[in-house]
């Protein structure tokens, strides 16, 4: 069944009709009224959908402030669900206008498949998870392991790279569905389940039948920026997607939040009053409203809200914002100037 | 007469008009078709070229020679993630021809003695198979192949924990490991003998069949086959010296070490396809059987052959016509399904070339690639099949 989806997207690609595809993303949201996202299929604190199909996480609420910026509305955002195989023919079909799907940004990706990333909206690395009954302290240990992985993602890449570099033998055990690799992992089948460490850390808290039976390993084993994707070809939308995000992060250094977004208006600060546009000009510039990024802060909130209330302390994964922490606390967040 | 008058009236009237003759119109409507599907193709083809250009993704098969980079678990030749694309997608290939080959043979001998207790005279069997065949018929493949995996990987210990069936025979959920023999040469020789008793005891049944049609003795080619098959190999390997050094299976940190394992992945894929398919095999053989009508029974019962006999001499080769040509479909499904591999992490050909697809992004290519391949496949087994069929079928004279 999924091959006939990615046999799907695939016709699409050799099919669809050379204005469908050329046509600015832009107009096609305004014509639609909404913004459709990709996002997984169900990774806790990134984009997970409760029971009545109410979406949250990192990633929803960066598909919610884009919506908000273009339309004035954070609810005109429509969520599809993708496998790690499925999003990216699902993005260059023109299924969805934007991947915010945990996609790490990689050269082979932005250069081969004809995307542009966005600013990175998470900075993450790969890790290990083990039983702790099994004893093992570091991923050194684990020679012969089998261990569960899904495919199509560079975590599948990492992991036989870093066994390759240690001369570690090990078994992978391959399942595309999150819940199959995770029911796999959790039943004993693999000793160790790997992916990018806010993943484990969701997994343990919202999947395993008891989150202290498992540990995360320390070591990192690579480089994970996690970013939202469009296609080449648009810069109009990847200009509106990128200053998006750099406002987010930027409302968070100027101290401007959800609350306090409307005395801010008044703010003596130039940038602060340019970006929310009480000084005309930004909003003309990416042809969008000039309460744009007024609109994403006022329904969304800045960069580290949103962390909070989906991933960080706010959250049940409670992670540190460690190097996600703006580059004014010796994090890698920054944004570069609106002017 | 006067149907000679129209007729050749009639083919006046045509033979001037060159368009309406009947060789220009078979030519014509080929050539045209032949025409629209170039055409169709070329124009799909140059608009996917086109598509693909202006958004940026690379295209073409040069990826087949890039580093892969990903690791494989199940693989019959050797493979390391330095290998390239191309030689993942040859081991995937083997391990699917390898479940489709092992499946088709246990789904035939499973299906046809499925097909025979169908029509059992005894009341369990009949009923017991029946069941089987409805439940396995009736529900879905992918449901059935959860089920296999689930009870497997579920039921089994951790290898720690492993259940020792035999000496140095491992069940966990980590798979069976079983020792295997390490290599000697005298294997080589054991082989040569094996080839030898078979050829040989071909060549005794057809004598035996000679003689049997010329004096009506018979010969016992059963036994002479058993000696020549089993017992003479065993006789070059004892004459060898008996070389058994088992590499055996054991538990070295996570996983056994030594021998060989069957993982619970390939295991489920199995036992899946061979029970659903045999189900339906089963079907296949019942009506093949019953499509021999019940007076030629009687007629070898009243000839005095006994039951067997009348079952192996005279039914089964004549069914067998009415089999063959269903059969081959049940092998073709058989080999296309084993792609569901896919969702229960078996790496066959199909779960390799998605891995590829999405670390290329080369959607196209790939799915090119497999279509070819699985109808390479079918178009194989369809070839063999037909040919077996042509050697079974009613020669009329």
């Amino acid at each position: 069944m999924k091959s006939l989806n990615l046999l799907g997207a695939a016709l699409a690609v050799v099919l669809g009709a050379a204005p469908a595809l050329a046509g600015p993303t832009i107009d096609k949201i305004k014509a639609a009224g909404v913004v459709t996202c990709g996002v997984s299929t169900g990774l806790a604190g990134f984009s997970m959908a409760d029971q009545q199909g109410n979406y949250t996480g990192l990633d929803v609420d960066t598909c919610r402030a884009i919506a908000a910026a273009v339309l004035g509305d954070a609810k005109k955002a429509k969520f599809v669900p993708t496998s790690a195989q499925q999003r990216f023919t699902a993005l260059q079909s023109g299924e969805i206008d934007i991947l915010t799907r945990n996609t790490t940004e990689t050269l082979a990706r932005e250069a081969d498949l004809g995307f542009n990333f966005a600013p990175v909206t998470y900075y993450d690395g790969q890790g290990f998870m083990v039983a702790k009954k099994l004893g093992v302290k570091t991923a050194k240990d684990l020679a012969g392991a089998t261990v569960c992985v899904q495919p199509g993602t560079t975590t599948e890449l990492n992991l036989a790279d870093y066994f390759r570099t240690n001369k570690l033998e090990f078994k992978p055990l391959v399942i595309e569905k999150l819940d199959e690799v995770e029911n796999a992992f959790f039943s004993g089948r693999c000793d160790a389940y790997t992916t990018d460490r806010s993943g484990l850390a969701a997994t343990r808290v919202s999947k395993a039948p008891s989150p202290d039976d498992y540990v995360i390993l320390p070591e990192v084993i690579s480089k994970e920026p996690l970013a939202p994707v469009v296609r080449t070809g648009d810069d109009e939308w990847l200009h509106i997607v990128k200053w998006v995000v750099y406002a987010l992060i930027d409302a968070e250094e100027k101290g401007v939040t959800s609350k306090n977004v409307d005395q801010m208006l008044t703010s003596d600060d130039p940038e602060v009053k340019r970006m929310l546009g009480a000084t005309p000009g930004m909003g003309k510039s990416l042809h969008l409203d000039e309460k744009w990024a007024y609109n994403a802060i006022k329904q969304v909130g800045n960069y580290g809200e949103i962390f909070d209330r989906n991933v960080g302390r706010g959250s049940p994964l409670k992670l540190d914002r460690g190097i996600n922490a703006l580059w004014s606390n010796e994090g890698l967040m920054y944004a570069m100037p609106i002017r | 007469m006067a149907v000679d008058a129209r007729g050749s009236l009639g083919a006046a009237a045509t033979r001037g008009v060159w368009w309406r003759e009947e060789r220009f119109r078979f030519w014509a409507s080929q050539v045209l078709g032949v025409a629209v599907a170039a055409g169709l193709i070329g124009y799909f083809w140059h608009n996917a070229a086109v598509n693909m250009a202006r958004q940026g993704i690379a295209s073409g098969f040069g990826f087949l020679n890039r580093e892969a980079g990903f690791e494989i678990s199940t693989t019959l030749v050797s493979y390391t993630p330095a290998d390239t694309y191309g030689r993942a997608l040859v081991v995937g290939l083997l391990n699917t021809l390898l479940v489709a080959a092992i499946g088709c043979v246990f789904t035939t001998i499973f299906g046809v003695l499925l097909g025979i207790a169908r029509l059992s005279g005894n009341w369990l069997l009949r009923k017991v198979t029946l069941w089987y065949v409805e439940i396995f018929r009736n529900t879905p493949l992918l449901l059935q192949l959860i089920v296999w995996w689930d009870l497997i990987r579920i039921s089994a210990p951790g290898p720690r924990q492993a259940w020792q069936i035999f000496p140095s025979v491992f069940v966990s959920n980590r798979g069976l490991a079983f020792p295997v023999p390490v290599w000697h040469e005298a294997y080589v020789w054991m082989s040569a003998a094996l080839l030898i008793g078979v050829l040989a005891t071909l060549g005794v049944a057809r004598w035996a069949k000679h003689r049997q049609e010329r004096t009506g003795a018979q010969f016992h080619t059963i036994w002479a086959g058993f000696g020549l098959i089993v017992l003479f190999p065993l006789a070059v390997f004892f004459a060898a010296g008996a070389p058994l050094d088992l590499d055996k299976p054991a538990l070295a940190g996570f996983n056994f070490r030594g021998g060989t394992i069957i993982s619970p992945e390939f295991a489920a894929l199995l036992f899946g396809l061979i029970a659903n398919t045999s189900a339906f095999v089963a079907e296949i053989v019942r009506s093949g059987i019953q499509a021999v009508s019940w007076g030629q029974t009687e007629a070898a019962s009243a000839l005095g052959l006994r039951q067997g006999h009348v079952l192996r001499l005279v039914v089964l080769p004549q069914a067998v016509r009415v089999i063959i040509p269903p059969m081959t479909s049940e092998y073709l499904s058989l080999t296309k399904n084993s792609s569901l591999a896919v969702a229960i992490g078996f790496a066959d050909f199909v779960s390799v070339a998605n891995t590829e697809m999405n670390q290329t992004g080369q959607a196209v290519e790939v799915i090119t690639i497999l279509m070819a391949v699985y109808l390479t496949i079918s178009l194989l087994i369809s070839a063999s099949m037909n040919l077996y069929n042509r050697y079974v079928a009613l020669v009329e004279r």
